[in-house]
């Protein structure tokens, strides 16, 4: 067995690559393509005979192969289906770093899901609370009650659009400039902020189209995302790139950082740097530029 | 004796002059004394030089017991000339003790192996060999160790008299009736002819093998009439379908194009990417799909490719006519799209095998490259590369112009997945030496990129263009560690094949396989 370090709720998650957890081949080091997350998937596209397979497959996989610090998420099958104990009894005894839920519509669709965890967590002896949970919201009612639902467990570290399924239930279609799902993102990215957990965008399903999945990954990051579920190795590089905070955003943070420690070790809260008013608010997010600067490997240092 | 990559030479192999393995360049600046062919004079005027059969242009350049007849391979896996001749010598000649210099030979030629069964063909000298010929070679079958060249090494070895054929063959997709063939215009098409070239100058007699009768005179012509003697039509050279590919298309599949990207990435990092820069690729999965990254980063900066060479295929040629390549030369064409542009579009030309390749010419193309993207079946922690021998160290492979572009380039990469199944490809020893370390600059895998502890220059431009790398050594245990460490091979001693190194010492031998037990 693989020892996994325990799960981090606040780490880096700005690419999470879907992969059919029935297929070695893809599964065994999925991680060689740097994405931050791997999203083994249990659900859509397992068929509804190889589900047991597939879960075989999976728990080998946690058992048996470093993913080094690649965090290892499953996506579960919904909650209307006989699959999901199963399915969580399985990651729990895998020792996945989470369980993406699928189809959450409420609170208590993560508090059904919470108690099965936690009962798997005492049945294999796994520390309890260590299996993080995500939600991903597929449907209208999921949106609406997108707060309640990030708000559910501390084991949530945050929520995912599904763009298929929402655009069903909309009526819509994929557009350029990403209208059809705008009003769902942003309420979506407000619930997250609220209940402090991260957000995540749907995946890009045309390969071929380039420029569409560029102009997207831009729109995400501007409108605050985490992060973006991924389909091909391919896209990883360009959304790291998006993401990675510029130079200059580097330098105030780690200015700020520093400056900072120092004045709190000095015993002051408030401070200016290059004539900016600092205090602990602008703290968290100082240090996450650095942790994504660093993880884009553009900052070196040792603040964070 | 023990050579410069570590392995063990008989002494009963080092006659004649022969030498271990040096390292690279060791016999620069000496003089060699060239070869020279035996032919007839064809003084008189002559309408043509068709003749009836196979049999009878062996009969008419006196083909006996004991010759040496050369091949060439750019018909590939479609290739039916070889079997055709060795079947006239053999059974319709009665010829024995046959020797077969080729410049490769693949697994359309199975029926070989039935020959050095019989004890026919008892001499093979090629860059590649595979299929069942592989197989009884390795078997211990052929009478006389198989020599194994590089595509370089092959014109050196002919220059230099080691190789002396007696009848060369030339598969020409068209051909008029006094020999002068083309590699285009028939319908067994295959483009270049660059391998046969030397062959024709350096071959005692030249028999032309044509299943397209063209009108004289038939030109530019990649061999010339001046050197044939006969020319035979037959039905059909070769399979189409198998000498050239529709297209070859770039790889798909992630884990190649994540290869191919850091590739494209390593070459963009050195000071050789330049503007003018030359380069040559495979036409392996993430080797041909290094051009699709490389076009992006020579877009980004603003420059253009000045020539390519090598086995060329559809990418490059695309690359050539959108003009950000400004020349590309050609011994060998792998697709249709380069097949129907050599000597077509303005800037594809057809070079010989020589010109390409030879370590003891005085301009050969492989020492002006820049850059090199290879592949290998396996690799050691001293970078030496095995691209011959299989896992079961069974002959399945060609050095080609692996060994040439590796120790004439000044940036040579390797690139290949981390394992193959359940081999494991980056390891301690590999099974045959084809291309020496010294040569090989940097190692692309899927887990990572390692350089060359010779190449301090190149650590330097990965540290500071940002791309990682790690040890080779840390790659091979991380191959070890997912896929086990395979016991040793077990060999007998006799030495089936001698694989010669480009300058023609001795880089390694491979003996017979010991039948495995369990």
């Amino acid at each position: 067995m693989i020892p996994r370090p325990k799960p981090q709720k606040d780490r880096l998650r700005r690419t999470m690559m879907f992969m059919n957890a029935q297929k070695p081949g893809l599964i065994k080091d999925a991680y060689i393509y740097g994405c931050d997350s791997i999203m083994l998937d249990l659900e859509d596209a397992v068929a509804e005979n190889q589900k047991d397979s597939a879960r075989f497959s999976l728990y080998h996989a946690l058992k048996t192969i470093d993913y080094g610090d690649t965090e290892v998420i499953v996506r579960i099958n919904g909650l209307d289906t006989p699959h999901w104990q199963e399915d969580i009894r399985v990651c729990v005894a895998g020792g996945a770093d989470g369980i993406r839920i699928a189809k959450c519509e409420s609170a208590q669709d993560v508090i059904t899901v919470e108690k099965a965890v936690e009962a798997a967590e005492e049945e294999f002896g796994v520390e309890k609370g260590r299996t993080l949970l995500m939600a991903a919201l597929e449907s209208p009612k999921g949106i609406l009650n997108a707060y309640e639902i990030c708000a559910a467990s501390d084991r949530m570290l945050g929520v995912a659009i599904s763009g298929g399924d929402f655009r069903k239930c909309m009526q819509t279609k994929p557009t350029r400039d990403g209208i059809d799902m705008v009003t769902a993102r942003g309420m979506m990215l407000i619930a997250a902020r609220a209940a402090g957990v991260q957000c995540f965008d749907t995946v890009f399903t045309d390969l071929d189209d380039e420029e569409g999945f560029r102009a997207e990954v831009q729109q995400n990051k501007a409108m605050g995302f985490d992060g973006k579920s991924l389909i091909n190795p391919k896209q990883i590089r360009y959304v790291h790139e998006v993401f990675a905070p510029t130079e200059k955003e580097i330098i105030q943070a780690e200015q700020m950082v520093s400056a900072f420690r120092e004045n709190a070790a000095k015993g002051l809260g408030v401070f200016t740097v290059n004539g900016k008013m600092v205090d602990i608010a602008f703290i968290p997010g100082a240090e996450r530029t650095l942790r994504l600067a660093k993880a884009c490997g553009l900052y070196e240092g040792d603040l964070v | 004796m023990k050579n410069a990559v570590g392995r063990d030479i008989p002494e009963e192999l080092l006659v004649n002059g022969k030498e271990v393995y040096q390292g690279k360049n060791y016999l620069d600046g000496k003089y060699i004394q060239k070869a020279g062919p035996k032919t007839r004079r064809y003084e008189k005027p002559q309408e043509s030089k068709i003749v009836d059969s196979l049999a009878q242009a062996l009969r008419d350049c006196g083909a006996k017991s004991g010759m040496t007849f050369s091949f060439h391979h750019h018909l590939r896996d479609g290739d039916y000339v070889v079997n055709m001749v060795m079947k006239a010598a053999i059974e319709e000649l009665g010829l024995e003790d046959l020797t077969i210099a080729a410049t490769s030979l693949g697994s359309a030629h199975d029926p070989i192996a039935d020959y050095i069964e019989q004890g026919k063909v008892v001499g093979i000298q090629t860059s590649g060999i595979r299929g069942r010929m592989g197989e009884v070679v390795s078997a211990g079958k052929l009478k006389t160790p198989a020599i194994i060249r590089s595509h370089g090494g092959r014109p050196r070895a002919i220059e230099a008299g080691e190789v002396h054929i007696d009848i060369a063959f030339v598969a020409a997709p068209t051909s008029d009736c006094v020999g002068n063939c083309r590699g285009i215009g028939g319908k067994s098409d295959c483009g270049s002819m660059g391998y046969a070239m030397t062959d024709a100058k350096f071959a005692d007699h030249v028999v032309v093998v044509t299943d397209c009768l063209v009108d004289f005179p038939n030109y530019p012509a990649s061999v010339e009439a001046i050197d044939v003697d006969a020319v035979v039509v037959v039905d059909s050279i070769g399979n189409p379908k198998k000498i050239a590919s529709a297209a070859a298309r770039i790889s798909q599949n992630p884990r190649d194009l994540m290869m191919a990207e850091d590739v494209a990435r390593v070459i963009a990092s050195t000071p050789y990417f330049k503007e003018g820069f030359s380069f040559q690729t495979g036409v392996g999965g993430p080797s041909l799909a290094a051009n699709l990254f490389l076009e992006k980063l020579m877009d980004e900066r603003n420059i253009k490719m000045g020539w390519a060479i090598g086995g060329i295929c559809g990418p490059m040629v695309e690359l050539l006519k959108k003009g950000k390549v400004g020349k590309v030369i050609d011994v060998q064409d792998f697709d249709l799209d380069a097949v129907h542009s050599i000597n077509q579009t303005p800037n594809h030309f057809e070079m010989s095998a020589s010109q390409y390749a030879n370590p003891a010419n005085k301009g050969a193309f492989v020492n002006k490259l820049d850059f090199v993207v290879l592949a290998a079946l396996e690799i050691d922690t001293d970078f030496n590369v095995n691209v011959l021998t299989g896992s079961d160290g069974v002959l399945r492979g060609a050095p080609g112009g692996h060994p040439d572009t590796a120790a004439g380039s000044k940036v040579c990469i390797i690139v290949t997945p981390l394992t193959r199944g359940r081999m494991a490809t980056v390891c301690e020893h590999v099974v045959t030496v084809t291309t020496p370390g010294d040569c090989v600059d940097v190692l692309v895998t899927d887990y990572g990129i390692a350089v060359n502890p010779l190449r301090p220059d190149l650590i330097e431009c990965l540290d500071k263009a940002g791309i990682k790398h790690v040890t080779i050594e840390s790659l091979k245990e991380k191959a070890y560690s997912l896929v086990g460490r395979p016991d040793d091979l077990q060999w007998e001693d006799k030495v089936v094949a001698v694989l010669e190194a480009r300058d023609g010492t001795i880089l390694d031998v491979v003996r017979k396989i010991k039948p495995y037990k369990l």
